[in-house]
């Protein structure tokens, strides 16, 4: 193991689980980083694309080598499938904002030519009173359109937590099906739970 | 769905399939574990299992503590000396937090413990209902796994994954959580042991070539030490570190935990770790070039201060917990499996050596400690009387085949430092946790688990009161422990700390204790206290010869210390044979 400096560097990193569906697993896990006095960014729970597989996707800020530490402690959780921890350039992720706006400030000039043309956000909704538009994007994309909309009156705004796909080649299912191989592979009649 | 169920219990049983209540099938899954013993304590919820125990006699064997921690204890000590998982019952609300001391116990210390607690009615759950607790929340921290049960068709499913998880990979304790309405329901009762779980994998599959890797560092070593640790013991691999450490020529040091995994007095033994560890085997940490690491988990009582330790060594950790390697100390190669299975893979690799001068090293230190303290503690002629003059006779008169148990503080390192460790798994202490009033409780578990055993449990004044109660469980089943009370009338280790680290100042350390003899008297157990040296052989002989319960009283010199000792923040080479006051 390299020694080296970066590993005691707080930096960003992704931490995406794939859990069984039972209940309760997300408060095992933010035992795991409470301990540790990890603030979680942002977080994210979904259905994965396998069917009774649960997919969490959280961000924070930590040490490489605090992050593999908790990872293995989140791994060895008897209801966790698999841990993966990438940092941001290994991962394709977008967040999701909306922001709601007096519609009267965005009339102001070619503001909604920039909205759309420049930060290419959407108009949800528009009333008298507010318009919604919601804008994907990194959070710092997200930040910048939500500076932009400032002088116009913002009334409401609400990001969304990370959601994550890695480049890695090998998928979950791959895993799964090793560990479902391994089990066909056991001798006599075995009782499968799950 | 409902016909069906209606004609289920008509006939009481349908295709291979036996109608109970969620109660009865609960303790027909224990039958089917092969459990025999159970330690708890009833109440309101628990009720219904505990109306069908009854039918049970002969086949469950319930011991009915006097406080549920000290049944969670009992359970622990049990799993331990008997190799088993622990079975452990209490009822909602205050029965189960009780529990948590235990369970946290085991969790540190990596025992199998399956506890049942009962659950308000599940309609009632999240109201605050009477002696309801939200225990899956409560325990989660310190428990490997748990799981609700609100329906009693699930009880042997989920009964079946917890002995399962508990006594897989690294052992832990396990918490299940049964709803009354749940023991009431009837089932349709089928039991079908579990052995996979998709999500949870014990069974690693072996590194080849990191095995190789070890062999050659093993091979290349000039001053290698082994630290060995519980895991050797829950792997059962006494025999394969005694053959490995043989063949390699390379000395064993041992963890609390580790004790007894390896024999003392064996001429590769390097002694005990850690802050009150031998002198030999902490210096010598710092010397060595190659550790291997197996089946421990580099606790801060070993380690020390971490920026100084181990910092001319290379470092294999042989760890079957993933999460416990690079937590602490940052290894060189990992090993991630099970200690038995990777010492048998390891030793036809290793070449046949010795280190003649290196082992020199630890036998001109021990030279030293021997002459600065063991001397004086083991064979003072005059002044009071010193616990481990104790120790070492208890252990030269039970040959080392005794099952120790200790509670917490300076008794537990009189113990560890001067008992003679021979059998495996003959030491009960509580290791991580480090808790007082651990020792009675455990030591009941012990010889109700292996009666054929002559148990002797060591306490402190201070650890004995914290559990007193427990001598109504040996008084009712007539357990024949032997109990010593190191009576100095201070919580011992805490003012120890005061004499070294606080001025002297003895801030709430000094206790005044009842007459323990009276004490025991009341509970119809024999007992005797000495303070004479002149007496002490007598005494302990006449202890380890009764056939009952025994306890002995022996008080001791108020003010003694434990050394050698690492000061807290000191590296493991800075351990210090002497104290000056």
């Amino acid at each position: 193991m390299i020694r080296s400096k970066k590993k005691f560097m707080n930096q960003e990193f992704t931490i995406s689980l794939f859990t069984e569906d039972h209940i309760g697993i997300l408060s095992q896990i933010t035992i795991i980083l409470t301990r540790r006095q990890i603030n979680i960014e942002s977080i994210t729970a979904s259905e994965s694309a396998v069917k009774g597989v649960q997919m969490l996707t959280l961000v924070v800020k930590t040490t490489a080598e605090m992050v593999h530490k908790v990872a293995r402690q989140m791994q060895k959780l008897v209801d966790v499938l698999k841990v993966f921890v990438h940092t941001s350039d290994e991962i394709i992720y977008q967040e999701i904002a909306l922001y709601k706006v007096k519609t009267q400030g965005l009339m102001s000039g070619n503001m909604i030519d920039q909205i759309v043309r420049i930060h290419h956000a959407r108009i949800l909704e528009i009333s008298p009173e507010y318009t919604v538009i919601e804008k994907t994007g990194h959070k710092s994309e997200i930040n910048e359109l939500l500076h932009h909309l400032e002088p116009c009156g913002v009334l409401q705004f609400v990001r969304s937590g990370r959601v994550a796909i890695t480049k890695q080649v090998k998928e979950l299912n791959a895993y799964l099906q090793e560990m479902d191989e391994a089990n066909q592979a056991r001798p006599e009649n075995i009782e499968v739970f799950n | 769905m409902k016909e069906e169920k209606d004609t289920k219990k008509a006939t009481g049983q349908t295709n291979g399939f036996e109608t109970i209540t969620g109660a009865e099938a609960l303790l027909r899954c224990l039958v089917e574990e092969g459990v025999d013993t159970i330690f708890g304590y009833p109440g309101g919820a628990i009720m219904p299992v505990y109306d069908r125990l009854l039918d049970y006699e002969g086949k469950l064997n319930h011991i009915l503590t006097r406080h549920e921690q000290g049944a969670a204890h009992a359970a622990q000590a049990y799993a331990m000396v008997t190799g088993k998982t622990g079975v452990c019952f209490a009822t909602s609300g205050p029965g189960a937090t009780n529990l948590i001391t235990g369970i946290a116990n085991a969790y540190l210390d990596s025992v199998p413990v399956v506890f049942i607690t009962a659950q308000v009615v599940s309609n009632l759950i999240g109201t605050d209902a009477f002696q309801e607790t939200d225990i899956l929340g409560v325990s989660m921290p310190v428990v490997k796994w748990n799981a609700q049960v609100k329906k009693s068709a699930d009880i042997p499913e989920t009964l079946a994954k917890a002995f399962y998880i508990a006594a897989t990979g690294r052992p832990g304790p396990v918490l299940i959580d049964i709803t009354k309405d749940a023991q009431f329901e009837k089932l349709s009762f089928k039991y079908r042991k579990c052995n996979y779980i998709r999500s949870y994998n014990p069974n690693i599959p072996l590194h080849t070539k990191a095995i190789e890797s070890a062999a050659i560092m093993i091979n290349h070593a000039e001053k290698p030490l082994i630290l060995a640790g519980h895991g050797v013991l829950i792997s059962g691999a006494e025999t394969e570190l005694l053959n490995f450490a043989e063949k390699t020529g390379i000395p064993v040091a041992l963890t609390l935990l580790g004790l007894s995994a390896f024999p003392s007095g064996h001429r590769l033994y390097a002694g005990y770790l850690g802050m009150h560890g031998n002198y030999a085997p902490n210096i010598l940490t710092n010397e060595a070039d190659l550790i291997i690491a197996i089946g421990m988990r580099f606790d801060d009582r070993v380690t020390g201060n971490l920026k100084k330790y181990a910092k001319n060594a290379r470092i294999i950790h042989i760890e079957i917990d993933a999460a416990e390697i690079n937590k602490n100390v940052l290894v060189d190669l990992e090993i991630n499996n099970d200690a038995k299975e990777v010492l048998n893979n390891l030793l036809p690799l290793v070449k046949e050596k010795s280190y003649p001068s290196w082992i020199r090293e630890f036998r001109i230190l021990d030279k030293t400690e021997y002459d600065k303290v063991i001397k004086e503690e083991t064979q003072p002629e005059n002044g009071k009387l010193k616990m481990g003059e104790i120790v070492r006779l208890v252990s030269e008169f039970t040959g080392g085949d005794a099952i120790i148990v200790t509670d917490v503080g300076q008794n537990q390192m009189s113990v560890a430092r001067y008992y003679r460790f021979l059998k495996p798994n003959s030491l009960v202490t509580s290791g991580g946790m480090g808790t007082m009033g651990f020792g009675l409780p455990a030591s009941i578990g012990a010889k109700i688990g292996r009666p054929d055993k002559q148990v002797v449990a060591f306490l402190g004044d201070g650890g004995f009161q914290m559990t007193i109660q427990e001598l109504g469980t040996i008084l009712q089943y007539k357990v024949p422990v032997k109990i010593i009370i190191l009576n100095n009338s201070f919580l011992g280790m805490v003012r120890q700390w005061q004499d070294m680290f606080f001025e002297k100042r003895y801030a709430s350390t000094e206790m005044v204790n009842p007459d323990f003899v009276k004490i025991a008297a009341g509970y119809k157990i024999a007992a005797e206290s000495i303070s004479e040296r002149k007496d002490l052989k007598e005494s302990i002989m006449k202890m380890l010869d009764a056939t009952g319960p025994y306890l002995l009283e022996i008080k001791i010199d108020k003010e003694a210390n434990v050394l050698p000792m690492i000061e807290p923040g000191a590296s493991v080479s800075e351990v210090t044979l002497t104290y000056k006051k």
